[in-house]
């Protein structure tokens, strides 16, 4: 239900909205930005430029470097153990793959070291499943029409990224995009076809070609609901609602496991791997300069925070992506995703004057920047709970592609804002950029390893491929394209690797003492694992100080 | 003074605002959740919830981070329900109404009682697709379950004991794998990659300087 100020706006956008669809149906859609444009709206509006939010990291692999003040902490916390509590002879699980993380990229990987022969484990936080590729709706990339190429998906790649992408894996992105969509498509994902068999794609924010692939706009819940069914098929144990909170090395420095903790009762166990791949995702849960987040609630860096303290590098920890289209409005979904195909399919972002303010389809980065801007202009709808939106004008779907379009090609996105009263097929929504994804993360090369030797990492958690800025759709396709890569590239090395009875912390105990020598006090503790939430009400077991100001 | 109800959360009372979902009231409240959460957006199907209002009869259920608070809402979370999983070889089984007989007999033990379809947190028609795959429709099947978030709400009230999540999820895969038509240009670009044919203007592009590439994207030309 809208305020009677919304309501009186909403009849802007109405006014203008006849004319603003003649044009479009006539090709003539808002201008695209000039590079130059594109370069001038993130400089002075994009939150990974805003100086004051980023801390200079003190110790580690990327002593040096900025990186958001919340990772910077969260990096160099203190340990949730002492290495000297803990007995690394008493081996809980002991396996030839260690997977860390049970969301799309851990799952495909997962299912990839079973089938090439590796004895292999899941280990998750909270369960099987529960993952921000549960909730990507828009869809998955793939250059597989005529009038499309690998080779013109790398561009649109490597520009949305601003050139910042490792080639070698943007090679392998798109290269193995459309095996990919077959190895789904095979183990019975639903996409979305034509009667022929022809694919059902659109466009997203800087693609030149049509390779949208989804399944409707559910695509990542039905990708990790067929996952998950394909790993527990293959009877692939998974430990589940129990976190990963050291990396384990043998004698020369290997990754041979994990310490692990129930998340229940806190009881701590071992698990012993000849290689050990990390895919725990993002860290929207980090709520990076406050702002709110589509993300998943485990979404809280632990897999950057495990290799870190383990020497592993990380590639663009600075840059975060803001996806344009987070929910502005009821605050009962704040920061919640209005998938990008709302956009593809039609809607226009439209200011208070009721004014085609942008190419709705621009990059993302350059997309939430002008959406910023346009709000700090004075050309925002008041959100009546502390914030601004624009208007998404999705009656504009089916008025381009008739009635019924909305409720057939985006249900959730229907069905979550009727919850509220608000019927977008006839009104339209208030958003507000939303923190949606870590483009930064470990470095890999193009086997899945990063620099520590046998530690594979997949899916959000890696750095490079997407550069500065990911396109809508690659993150499916990369949790895919990297998870199996990972898989098969963990179960192969893991054939070559003998077991390790000589476990060891040592790598815990040097990062303490390098805190302690750069004169790091803390008295925070990660990986965080979770967020705590108290929606107002004051919780007195935390920090006394918060609470004292 | 933001407005106030009463809700108890396993039968203990508290005072919430009015505005809150339920899973933001349990955090109000003070609880740290584990269990009973994930995507906190309505995909994940992690926090079914049982609850009734005071006085009424009916027994409600729904997605606790979907529903906002009421008051005098006695609240009952699901975070685990026993649902039935038979394992199958994907490449092996066929889209044949025996399938549906061997992995999940107890479909035709359906009374006709819609318990499911009152109790779904998406308001799909439970018992409809239900009645699908007993008749080997899995086509339809998959499309009336579609939306399934597989919070296991439907299975809790079964008394024929039907896991139906994992019925529509089986009629998906059936229907994604066997049933939908083939697509052509897919597995024709397939074999190009396979065949190296993408190889030359990949390795080609790859070469280019920053310079260069800027330039390429900077002159795209987009598909209408």
């Amino acid at each position: 239900m809208y305020t009677k100020e919304q309501l009186e706006s909403i009849k802007r956008v109405e006014a203008t909205r006849e004319e603003r669809l003649k044009a479009v149906l006539a090709g003539n859609h808002p201008r695209r930005m000039t590079a130059e444009e594109k370069e001038q709206v993130l400089l002075e509006n994009h939150p990974d430029h805003i100086k004051s939010q980023f801390a200079e990291l003190k110790i580690g692999p990327n002593k040096g470097e900025k990186v958001p003040i919340e990772l910077a902490e969260t990096l160099q916390a203190n340990p949730r153990i002492n290495p000297a509590d803990i007995d690394l002879t008493k081996i809980d699980y002991d396996v030839d793959v260690l997977v860390i993380g049970g969301g799309g990229a851990g799952s495909a990987a997962a299912i990839m070291a079973n089938e090439n022969g590796a004895n292999v484990m899941i280990v998750t936080k909270l369960r099987h499943g529960d993952a921000n590729t549960m909730m990507a709706e828009g869809g998955i990339q793939a250059a597989d029409k005529p009038n499309d190429s690998p080779a013109q998906h790398y561009l649109d790649v490597m520009g949305g990224g601003h050139f910042k992408n490792v080639p070698e894996l943007v090679y392998k992105l798109v290269n193995d995009a459309p095996i990919c969509i077959k190895w789904l498509n095979d183990l019975g994902v639903m996409f979305d076809k034509e009667a022929d068999g022809t694919m059902v794609t659109t466009h997203g924010g800087g693609t030149s070609r049509k390779r949208m692939h989804a399944c409707k706009d559910y695509s990542g819940a039905e990708i990790m609901r067929v996952l998950r069914d394909e790993v527990q098929n293959r009877q692939i144990p998974v430990v589940d609602f129990t976190s990963a909170i050291e990396i384990i090395k043998d004698e020369n420095g290997k990754a041979a496991g994990a310490v692990l903790m129930n998340m229940e009762t806190k009881e701590i166990l071992i698990a012993r791997a000849k290689t050990v791949i990390i895919a725990t995702g993002g860290a929207g849960r980090m709520h990076y300069q406050g702002f709110p987040t589509s993300n998943h609630y485990g979404a809280t860096a632990d897999g950057l925070v495990l290799a870190y303290r383990a020497g592993a590098p990380l590639l663009y920890a600075y840059t975060l992506q803001y996806h344009p289209t987070g929910a502005a409005y009821p605050s009962q979904i704040f920061g919640a995703l209005v998938t990008e195909k709302v956009r593809s399919i039609g809607a226009q972002l439209i200011n208070c004057d009721g004014e085609a303010f942008m190419y709705p389809l621009e990059t993302r980065d350059v997309c939430a920047s002008t959406v910023i801007r346009e709000c700090r202009k004075g050309k925002g709808i008041d959100t009546f709970n502390g914030g601004q939106g624009v208007w998404l004008d999705s009656p504009m779907i089916d008025m381009i592609h008739g009635e019924g379009t909305i409720e057939k090609r985006i249900p959730a996105m229907m069905r979550m804002y009727l919850k509220y009263g608000i019927d977008m097929r006839k009104q339209p929504i208030l958003i507000y950029p939303t923190l949606h994804y870590q483009n930064g993360g470990i470095k890999i090369s193009d086997n899945g390893m990063s620099e520590v030797e046998n530690l594979f990492v997949a899916g959000e958690a890696v750095g490079g491929i997407h550069g500065e800025n990911r396109l809508m759709g690659n993150s499916l396709l990369d949790i895919i394209v990297f998870g199996r890569n990972a898989g098969i590239n963990a179960a192969a090395v893991a054939k070559n690797t003998t077991v390790s009875d000589k476990l060891n912390l040592d790598h815990v105990e040097s990062f303490k003492k390098e805190m302690a020598d750069a004169g790091i006090k803390t008295d925070k503790v990660s990986p965080k694992l979770l967020p705590r939430y108290t929606h107002g009400n004051p919780v007195f077991d935390e920090p006394k100080a918060k609470f004292m100001k | 003074m933001e407005n106030m109800v009463n809700i108890y959360l396993y039968g203990k009372k508290y005072e919430v605002p009015s505005s809150l979902t339920i899973m933001n009231a349990m955090e109000y409240a003070g609880y740290q959740l584990v269990r009973g959460v994930g995507c906190r957006c309505g995909f994940c199907g992690a926090c079914a919830t049982i609850y009734r209002i005071k006085g009424q009869q009916e027994l409600k259920t729904c997605l606790a981070c979907q529903t906002k608070v009421e008051d005098n809402m006695y609240i009952a979370t699901l975070p685990f329900f026993p649902l039935v999983k038979q394992p199958y070889d994907i490449e092996k089984v066929k889209p044949s109404e025996q399938i549906m007989m061997q992995l999940y007999p107890e479909v035709y033990a359906c009374i006709g009682c819609n318990a499911c379809t009152k109790a779904c947190t998406q308001e799909l028609n439970v018992m409809q697709y239900i009645a699908y795959a007993q008749r080997g429709d899995f086509e339809k099947c998959a499309e009336e379950s579609f939306d399934c978030v597989m919070c296991g709400v439907c299975s809790s009230r079964c008394p024929a004991g039907i896991t139906h999540p994992q019925v529509g999820l089986l009629a998906r895969r059936l229907n994604g794998k066997y049933l939908a038509p083939e697509t052509q240009h897919l597995l024709e670009r397939v074999a190009e990659i396979e065949n190296g044919g993408c190889e030359a203007d990949l390795q080609d592009i790859m070469k280019k300087t920053a310079e260069e590439l800027k330039e390429m994207y900077n002159n795209r030309d987009f598909e209408k």
